[in-house]
């Protein structure tokens, strides 16, 4: 039986970026159990030199010619902000530094 | 009127018996009188309905010459984005979202004249198979409104099996074209991953996601396969080919000496009684048609619902990030000095549905170090599996066939606290998606035991599209005469003109 | 008390890592039609993809991977018969998509190297720096923080996103464990990130500006007890802006580990952001918890394949290597160390090759482009390519002098006049009436004129005191606008003044 503990999900949900509440954590933790030993059923099948597959379609090389085409508006690009200053995304302070 | 088939509809277009606003019009009467109950759209465009339709009327007393579907009313699925329409995929946290472009899907269908007359509702983010996980309320089955209507796709299915429209467009990552297809009563394909461009499709699993028709009749279904596929450069993954010839196979039906494989593992024990029932009488009846029954063993599908649910919340997990309160979309907690990351934080909390932060936080731990190889790495490995199952099942069959969900349409509310439960409903159509090939669901009958449609699985090899009409067509034609109307002529009234 | 550099590199062992970000200047994007032109106003050059609006895919532009191809075998890697672009998941305000798609575990070059000459004490030595990986990724927007210190995210209100820079395809370029320079560590990074940069502009596939950030450097320094087999902690410097400042970074950083090992405290792994203004590097924000990247193959796209055949094809369009034709051009234009140094400096190796090339004298063709033309670049704050004169011109103005027609004065006014826009040499010594003036009955007449006004001069001259001749030579030329040849005014007026012969 798999589990999950609701820090588990806490450090989960911090990593996905989502604000959980405590009985949503507790929720989480406690349906993951079951999900996780249903999903677990890929590790019941030797695979033992099996490729993985991560598209479904073999192709390879598809690329487009180094060309420019217009862009949006910038009032197209902004008409989705919730905020906006000169022209720009407005965004609360970042806290973070850049990678 | 609203009652004809798309085909018949353009038929009457192009004889001058109707006009496209008059069609329009008739099908926005429709909504008015019965969507009050169905709740199949999130957004009725009424204003651009009534223009395109307009524009195609003048075309055509012009003289231009235009597309079979143009002037056909259709029910777009909220997935894909239409320019300055309003486009959530059934999410709080796109609410008000007027995308500034048109994914290719509908700038092929106002290319072809097709009326766009609204944005249907779905789980959100395609997450689900009832539409009860939409941000936005359920969709209910117009065959019995205690329903759900499958999903995710299942505005659309519920829009076109009620008469609002004839047409709809759904997309379909783990089946959610052909469950809600088969739980009421129509048809739904599922095209060939790479057929139709996924450019403007909401992505939910970049790797299983696809758009496809839904409608009435195998035709009409095919009508609208050919106006939405075909190659397109804005998706690198698009396959470029010539699309199959959908139609001219919908239009001759001919299974004789056509090899029709039976999936053992798709059937039988988890299967509804009255399910099983018209799935055997079906396949009775393609063998009287002179079409070859045989059986196909894919021992490794029994691990296809494992590989899928790990897959695609995967995927979910990192095409889901862009929805961060910054450039577009729901902003909360934005006060009191409040860090961008702590505005993320609270908007996604509050924006998302349950179902879409437990995969989400499924999906982050698979990807997660330490935890990729077994869990997303195996999922791949299963996926491999799953091909060359497929491969060896169609060295021995032109189309491999099932039922497409193992129960009829269940209550509202019966299995949204049993995520597992909920799952195990699209044991049969996630196959078909970790492949990549194509796939259709069309009405079989009525389970006996609950009056409710039950629908047939017919899938192809990729790019083989037009085995899914051909053996749909023929299917389609057998099972009309056995029962003397189309099944959809038993679904109720709902109490609007029809 | 901070140990000097000497006592430093004494005790400790240098490691070098580095990583370089390289903006190809492709026209479109990585994944996107919009232009890449830099200084547009904000968020003029994005779409739905590059903004990540939903709904939106990727398609890889062809001429990005030809010139990572490119950049591979100039580096000497082997180029991957199968890459694969990998989704890099990590939220930031300024990355639209909330991941970067880049390379993970299926770069397309692997293991190459560098080799870069150094001065040492025991004079010039080579050293080989070794290529991990090179692959392809984009860039991010840009921020504006507002509020608080200027510019700074420290402090900031709220911050100001333009994504025209978004989606601007990158090479990361990637070192192996750089060991063995000991005390040259500062001078061996910088000179790898001046031989790469010259390696990439001779390709052309990117502008290589460290200033404008097509070119930045992160530097991963770690130290070493001499003698010991482990590798100390590392630490990740940032935003290193210029040549000097990577040398400055990896020399601070080395000096910084040191005082803390000396105290014996450890090393912090972790990033540093190197300030331009104290040359030291300051700590960035830790993070809460590790950043857990999950990679995975980018569904939306297709792998990379590049054909053989096609590998091969671009081989043959690769350059001379920098170092090497460095080393030739000295060795055919004979020229001093330190001049040669001076025409890398001022970036005028192609252009004065081109005009050596057009038969110019290789020492006048220096000279004029590092000394009237450089002066006129700076004077006016441009690029000496950006200059309206060309290789031609400045071949065609040294042969007018050899052949007696301009003299270094008048040539200099031509090639203002050419840099002005007014036409080539020819046109503008029609139009300014530029001419030498060498008719002898003028040049007499105009040292009479001069004798005349400066007479006690000229008796000074008449008497043997020779360096009193410049005034009147001074005279003379200004009498003739310039146009006449000096030597030949010098000669005619100490003739006149009966000093011929001296
Ligand atoms: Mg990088
Ligand atoms: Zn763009």
């Amino acid at each position: 039986m798999s589990s999950l503990s609701r820090d588990d999900v806490a450090k989960l949900a911090a990593l996905a970026r989502i604000e959980m509440t405590e009985a949503e954590l507790i929720e989480l933790s406690s349906q993951f159990g079951m999900i996780l030993d249903a999903v677990a059923r890929v590790q019941d099948v030797n695979l033992d030199g099996v490729k993985p597959t991560s598209h479904p379609q073999p192709m390879l090389n598809i690329t487009r010619p180094d060309v420019v085409a217009p862009s949006l508006s910038p009032e197209d690009a902004l008409s989705g902000a919730p905020a906006q200053e000169d022209q720009r995304f407005r965004v609360p302070q970042i806290l973070g530094e850049a990678e | 009127m609203i009652n004809k088939t798309a085909a018949e509809m353009a038929d009457a277009l192009s004889k001058g018996e109707t006009t496209s606003l008059a069609l329009t019009q008739a099908h926005l009467d429709r909504i008015s009188a019965v969507d009050s109950k169905v709740k199949a759209f999130l957004h009725v465009d009424k204003e651009g309905a009534l223009a395109q339709a307009a524009s195609v009327d003048a075309k055509r007393a012009k003289g231009e010459k235009l597309s079979p579907l143009a002037g056909i009313p259709l029910a777009l699925k909220d997935v894909l984005a239409q320019k300055g329409v309003p486009t959530t995929a059934g999410s709080k946290i796109l609410q008000g979202w007027r995308p500034p472009y048109d994914s290719t899907v509908a700038a092929k269908l106002k290319a072809a004249g097709v009326v766009i007359v609204g944005k249907t509702n779905m789980d959100e983010f395609a997450m689900g198979s009832s539409t009860e996980n939409s941000g936005f309320g359920p969709t209910f089955n117009p065959w019995d409104l205690t329903r759900t209507p499958g999903g995710s796709s299942g505005g659309s299915a519920a829009a076109v099996s009620s008469f609002q429209t004839p047409l709809a467009i759904g997309s379909d990552t783990g089946g959610s074209i052909r469950q809600p297809a088969a739980l009421t009563g129509i048809v739904g394909v599922r095209p060939t991953y790479g057929a139709v461009s996924r450019y403007g499709l909401i992505a939910y699993s970049s790797s299983l996601d696809q758009a496809g028709p839904f409608g009435r009749t195998v035709l009409d279904t095919a009508l609208l396969h050919e106006v939405i596929a075909g190659h397109d450069a804005h998706d690198a993954t698009s396959i470029n080919a010539d699309v199959p010839a959908v139609v001219a196979a919908a239009k001759s039906g001919d299974v004789k000496g056509l090899k029709i494989g039976v999936i053992k593992q798709l059937q039988g024990e988890g299967y509804q009684k009255g399910v099983q029932t018209r799935f055997d009488e079906s396949l009775k009846l393609l063998a009287s048609l002179g079409a070859e029954i045989v059986e196909v063993d894919c021992p490794n599908f029994e691990y296809a619902l494992a590989a899928y649910y790990l897959i695609a919340p995967s995927e979910a997990s990192s095409n889901l990030a862009r929805f961060d309160a910054m450039r577009y979309g729901l902003r909360v907690g934005d006060k009191d000095g409040a860090s961008a990351e702590a505005v993320m934080n609270i908007t996604r909390d509050a924006g998302f549905g349950r179902e879409v932060k437990r995969r989400i936080i499924l999906g982050t731990y698979a990807l997660s170090s330490g935890y990729y190889d077994a869990y997303y790495g195996s999922a791949q490995k299963i996926r491999t599996l799953i091909i060359e199952d497929y491969a060896k099942a169609f060295a021995k069959a032109d189309v491999l066939v099932s039922p497409t969900a193992p129960t009829t349409a269940y209550k509202i509310g019966e299995k949204v606290d049993d995520p597992m439960a909920m799952y195990l409903g699209d044991v049969a159509t996630i196959p078909v998606n970790l492949a990549g090939i194509c796939g259709m669901s069309l009405p079989a009958g009525l389970a006996e035991e609950d009056g409710l449609p039950v629908g047939f699985q017919i899938m192809a090899p990729a790019m083989q599209d037009q085995r899914l009409y051909q053996v749909g067509a023929a299917l389609e034609a057998a099972l009309n005469s056995k029962w003397g109307a189309p099944i959809l002529s038993n679904a109720p009234s709902l109490g609007g003109a029809a | 008390m901070s140990a000097t550099y000497d006592e430093v590199v004494a005790k400790y062992d240098p490691v070098l890592g580095l990583e370089v970000h390289v903006e190809l200047n492709t026209n479109s994007k990585m994944f996107c039609s919009c232009t890449t032109t830099f200084g547009a106003e904000p968020n003029t050059q994005t779409c739905p993809v590059c903004l990540a609006l939903p709904g939106a895919l990727p398609v890889v532009n062809e001429k990005a991977i030809e010139s990572t191809i490119k950049i591979g075998l100039a580096l000497n890697c082997s180029i991957a018969p199968f890459s694969r672009f990998a989704r890099k998941n990590y939220f930031y305000p300024d990355m639209p998509k909330n991941f970067q798609i880049s390379q993970y575990d299926e770069p397309i070059c692997v293991d190459g190297f560098v080799d870069v000459e150094i001065e040492t004490d025991e004079g010039p030595k080579q050293f080989r720096v070794e290529i991990e990986r090179v692959h392809m990724e984009e860039d991010t927007g840009k921020s504006l923080h507002v509020g608080g210190a200027t510019g700074r995210i420290h402090g900031a209100e709220y911050s100001l996103l333009d994504y025209n820079r978004a989606g601007i395809p990158l090479v990361e370029i990637v070192t192996k464990i750089v060991p063995g320079t000991g005390k040259y560590a500062p001078e061996v990074a910088r000179a790898y990130v001046a031989e790469l940069r010259d390696i990439l502009r001779g390709l052309g596939v990117s502008d290589v500006k460290m200033e404008q950030g097509s070119l930045r450097c992160d530097a991963n320094v770690s130290l070493k007890p001499m003698g010991s087999e482990v590798l100390g902690t590392r630490s990740e410097t940032k935003n290193v802006n210029s040549l000097r400042s990577v040398e400055r970074a990896v020399r601070g950083e080395m000096i910084r580990h040191a005082d803390l090992l000396n105290e014996g405290k450890k090393v912090k792994q972790e990033t540093r952001h190197f300030q331009e203004d104290t040359g030291l590097t300051r700590s960035g924000r830790s993070k809460e918890q590790a950043e857990d990247y999950r990679y995975f193959p980018e569904p939306d796209l297709i792998p990379v394949a590049p054909d053989a055949a096609w590998i091969e094809e671009l081989r043959k369009t690769l350059p001379e290597r920098p170092s090497i034709r460095r080393k030739r051009l000295k060795e055919e234009w004979a020229v001093p160390d330190k001049e040669m140094a001076a025409m890398i400096n001022a970036d005028v190796l192609d252009i004065v090759e081109a005009t050596v090339l057009l038969g110019c004298d290789p020492t006048k063709a220096r000279t004029w482009w590092l000394g009237e033309i450089s002066r006129i670049a700076n004077e006016k704050d441009v690029a000496i390519a950006e200059l309206s004169i060309t290789p031609a011109d400045v071949a065609e103005v040294v042969s007018l002098i050899a052949s007696g027609e301009l003299t270094d004065k008048l040539a200099r006014q031509v090639i203002e006049g050419i840099i002005g826009g007014e036409g080539n040499a020819k046109q503008v010594i029609d139009k300014r009436g530029i001419k030498v003036v060498n008719n002898d009955d003028e040049l007499i007449a105009a040292i009479e004129r001069a004798c005349a006004a400066q007479p006690e001069t000229a008796e000074k001259v008449r008497n043997g005191h020779i360096p009193a001749a410049g005034a009147l030579i001074g005279a003379v030329m200004k009498d003739t606008k310039g146009q006449a040849d000096a030597a030949k005014v010098r000669e005619l007026l100490l003739g006149h003044l009966g000093q011929s012969g001296n």
